[in-house]
């Protein structure tokens, strides 16, 4: 089992985020993160989908994305082809000495600072999952009173779109010359 | 520009779309819709059950080839359809539905009869609406109806609020459908069919594994051109019979875990499975591991997720089985003129002729009884070959498949994927409704019957008769067979009653003709009988042997290799199944 990460075109229709967790709940696939948004245009909706599968079956996971009517493209995006940013607030214990050695790991980690009482900050951590993962760890020392994290979006790097990929070919089944995808 | 209420659109739409029938049972939150009802062309066939009316839109769906459609209300009504809507997901058979849902300012206010219909049927539906404004009616109908007949066929699910039924509208029907992430590719790979059209040419022993997408496809004609200008042997799946004449030569029957050993034994020993519209279903592949060990694979399908789904494929095709299998017809053509013929491979057809020769399926029928099953369905067939069979789930329905010899597609019709009881009455009813003029003889079990014959009374009062024979065992007989076979005897639930309906006094009570038989010697009277009546619906009440079993089996998760072809649970001496495959 590896983390694959997939960016998902969709129509912004009533249900479709349902439409889509449905489907990995029901064929048993693992979400990893979700996050999901507005795009560029009217009426489409990107969703940044971490799943935590096989190698083989990340292939049904898309073709079964694809079978969704509301779902219009998908891609994968190849470990380094994309960049890939996630948000994190944490609020951490930091009572007298502590604040000061918070602040200090904050400042290494570009991380800002939104809120501050005298006995916790909210800190807010932003960039790849590794990152984050590495600032958490450091301020679990504290304590950590609260954590949300937003779950991973992602843009291929290049001047091309997700509209503007063959996403869908690239997973074609192994022998096949070309798939000219379509869902079903 | 004419005004018409969001009711009346729904009709102008079904009739726009081509319905000429629809089954149903009106309630409260649908009640503005079966008022333009009453001046539609649309027939309404009232059911008496919603469940019955979703699988009579099946069997009318699968015996006509036209989507089926099936009305109910809100709340419980599109709960019964649940099961319909999931035995179309299964079988791929184009539907759909449309239910009243209770007005838009109370819906998720816990409202009387409401439930939310479109999250229920999300996992069973190809896919569903909620229509919040009357003006989108038509367009969604007509998307309904697209994404229902297209691509690989499914239910379809529209959820029209009261409130939106009674909207006034200025009526507009939509010319184009448009959906942006709705394209079904049906044109096979001309590549691809080369490679396949190669393989075939390079085989020693071939099989031609047709599943229901070539039924699905119309795709029967094209189908034979392949199989007989190839010398190709054939398999039709449970979901395929009737796609290639059982009465050929080249037609091995079906295969799977009640399969004939020779559909079965055959895709053990290919070096090359030709897939058509075919699914890998675990009821075909047996252990999947143990499936087919010796063959490449040639897999086309419209479904682009069946392919490589469960068994790794060699050569992919994404299309229509039609449009696929007239391609590989015409590149198969082309390379045998060019090699001065078909491939020699006489040593495997005749040993495929000398299986099904050997080890057919069998069954004693005793001169002086029991009465078995299998005798029923041969001497039904015998009288009545031109029918269209429908059948439930169970013993009776792989009976049916063995010993019905089918030669044309859509004239078998049953619940393959989902395993639904209770199919077959409403199913006949839909199928018999679709095909006026052909008979229909739905195969039923008396477990089944018992679920769903209240829809007898449907086929009364609409006139819309067919034939209904029950394999009547008492009880639920492959519950009890799995029972004797794998939990040492021990029967626990499965004993119904040998009294109870007295199914000749049911069928009177619901205004068919009830006939009985109890002894061979009167099989052949009673069906003639039953075949004499035309006005109105007949239920056979067959008396069977409650042990006779479906053989041959693979038992599950066995593999296919592991095949037991009767009770004494032998196998052929001399097996040839155990000769090395070079």
């Amino acid at each position: 089992m590896s983390l694959h990460t997939i960016s998902v075109l969709v129509e912004d229709k009533p249900g479709v985020l349902t439409r889509v967790a449905g489907m990995f709940a029901a064929r048993g696939y693992n979400i990893d993160s979700l996050a999901v948004g507005p795009t560029a245009d009217d009426g489409l909706s990107r969703m940044t989908i971490v799943v935590h599968v096989e190698r083989a079956s990340l292939e049904q996971v898309t073709k079964q994305l694809n079978k969704l009517v509301n779902v219009i493209k998908i891609i994968e995006h190849e470990p380094g082809e994309a960049v890939e940013r996630e948000l994190m607030l944490v609020k951490v214990r930091a009572e007298g000495d502590a604040r000061a050695r918070v602040l200090e790991i904050c400042d290494v980690f570009r991380a800002r600072v939104l809120d501050v009482t005298h006995r916790s900050v909210v800190v807010e951590g932003t960039g790849t999952p590794d990152k984050l993962e590495a600032l958490l760890e450091l301020l679990r020392d504290f304590g950590v009173l609260e954590l949300s994290r937003t779950g991973r979006i992602a843009l291929g790097r290049g001047e091309k779109g997700i509209k503007d990929r063959s996403g869908r070919q690239k997973l074609a089944v192994a022998g096949a010359e070309r798939w000219e995808g379509g869902s079903v | 520009m004419t005004k018409v209420t969001g009711a009346q659109a729904l009709f102008r739409a079904l009739e726009g779309e081509g319905v000429d029938i629809a089954f149903g049972i009106p309630g409260g939150a649908i009640l503005p819709a079966y008022d333009p009802l009453i001046e539609s062309k649309v027939r309404h066939v009232l059911c008496r059950h919603e469940q019955g009316a979703g699988h009579a839109a099946e069997g009318y769906a699968w015996a006509t080839g036209k989507v089926g459609v099936a009305i109910a209300t809100s709340g419980p009504g599109g709960c019964n359809l649940v099961t319909a809507l999931a035995d179309a997901k299964m079988d791929s058979v184009p539907m759909v539905a449309i239910t009243g849902q209770v007005p838009t300012p109370v819906v998720g206010n816990d409202a009387f009869q409401e439930a939310d219909i479109t999250g229920i049927t999300l996992p069973v539906t190809k896919h569903n609406f909620l229509v919040k404004d009357a003006n989108e009616l038509a367009g969604t109908i007509r998307e309904a109806f697209h994404i229902a007949r297209t691509g690989r066929p499914g239910p379809v699910l529209v959820d029209i609020p009261k409130d939106v039924q009674l909207q006034e509208i200025t009526w507009e029907w939509p010319e184009i459908v448009e959906l942006p992430g709705y394209k079904p590719t049906t044109r096979g790979n001309v590549k691809q069919v080369r490679s396949a059209a190669r393989a075939i040419m390079e085989a020693k022993r071939p099989v031609l594994y047709v599943g229901g997408g070539v039924i699905k496809a119309n795709a029967a004609k094209e189908l034979y051109k392949l199989a007989v200008d190839g010398r190709l042997p054939v398999v039709t799946t449970l979901m395929a019979r009737g796609a290639f004449p059982d009465t050929h030569e080249l037609a091995l029957g079906m295969p799977g875990m009640h399969g004939c050993y020779t559909a079965v034994t055959a895709m053990q020993k290919a070096d090359l499975l030709i897939a058509l519209g075919a699914r890998f279903d675990d009821r075909v592949t047996g252990q999947l591991s143990a499936f087919a060990p010796h063959a490449k694979v040639i897999h086309a399908d419209i479904d682009p997720a069946e392919i490589g789904k469960n068994r790794v494929v060699d050569i992919p095709i994404v299309g229509d089985a039609k449009d696929v299998i007239a391609k590989l017809h015409a590149e198969l053509k082309r390379r045998q003129e060019e090699a001065g013929g078909v491939p020699e491979r006489g040593e495997w057809l005749r040993t495929l002729k000398t299986w099904k020769k050997e080890f057919p399926c069998r069954y004693d029928q005793p001169a002086d009884g029991p009465l078995k099953p299998q005798f029923c369905v041969e001497r039904l067939y015998e009288h009545a070959k031109d029918s269209i069979v429908v059948s439930g789930v169970g013993q009776h329905q792989m009976w049916a498949s063995q010993y019905w010899r089918f030669t044309e597609p859509r004239t078998w019709i049953n619940s393959g994927g989902l395993g639904t009881m209770g199919f077959a009455v409403p199913a006949a009813l839909g199928a018999a409704a679709g095909k006026p003029d052909r008979r229909v003889v739905a195969i039923d079990g008396d477990g089944c019957f018992q679920m769903t014959a209240q829809e007898l009374a449907t086929s009364t009062t609409e006139k819309i008769p067919f034939v209904t024979a029950i394999l009547n065992n008492a009880h639920l007989g492959m519950v009890r067979q799995w029972q004797e076979l794998f939990y040492e005897e021990r029967y626990s639930q499965v004993y119904l009653s040998h009294e109870v309906p007295d199914y000749v006094k049911l069928a009177e009570a619901y205004g068919c003709v009830g006939l009985r038989a109890e002894h061979p010697d009167e099989v052949d009277a009673v069906i003639e009988k039953a075949l004499s009546v035309e006005d109105r619906s007949v239920v056979i009440d067959f008396r069977c042997d409650p042990r006779e079993m479906v053989f041959p089996m693979v038992p599950a998760g066995a593999s296919n290799d592991d095949i037991i072809l009767g009770p004494e649970g032998l196998r052929p001496v001399n097996d040839p199944a155990e000769a090395p495959v070079a």
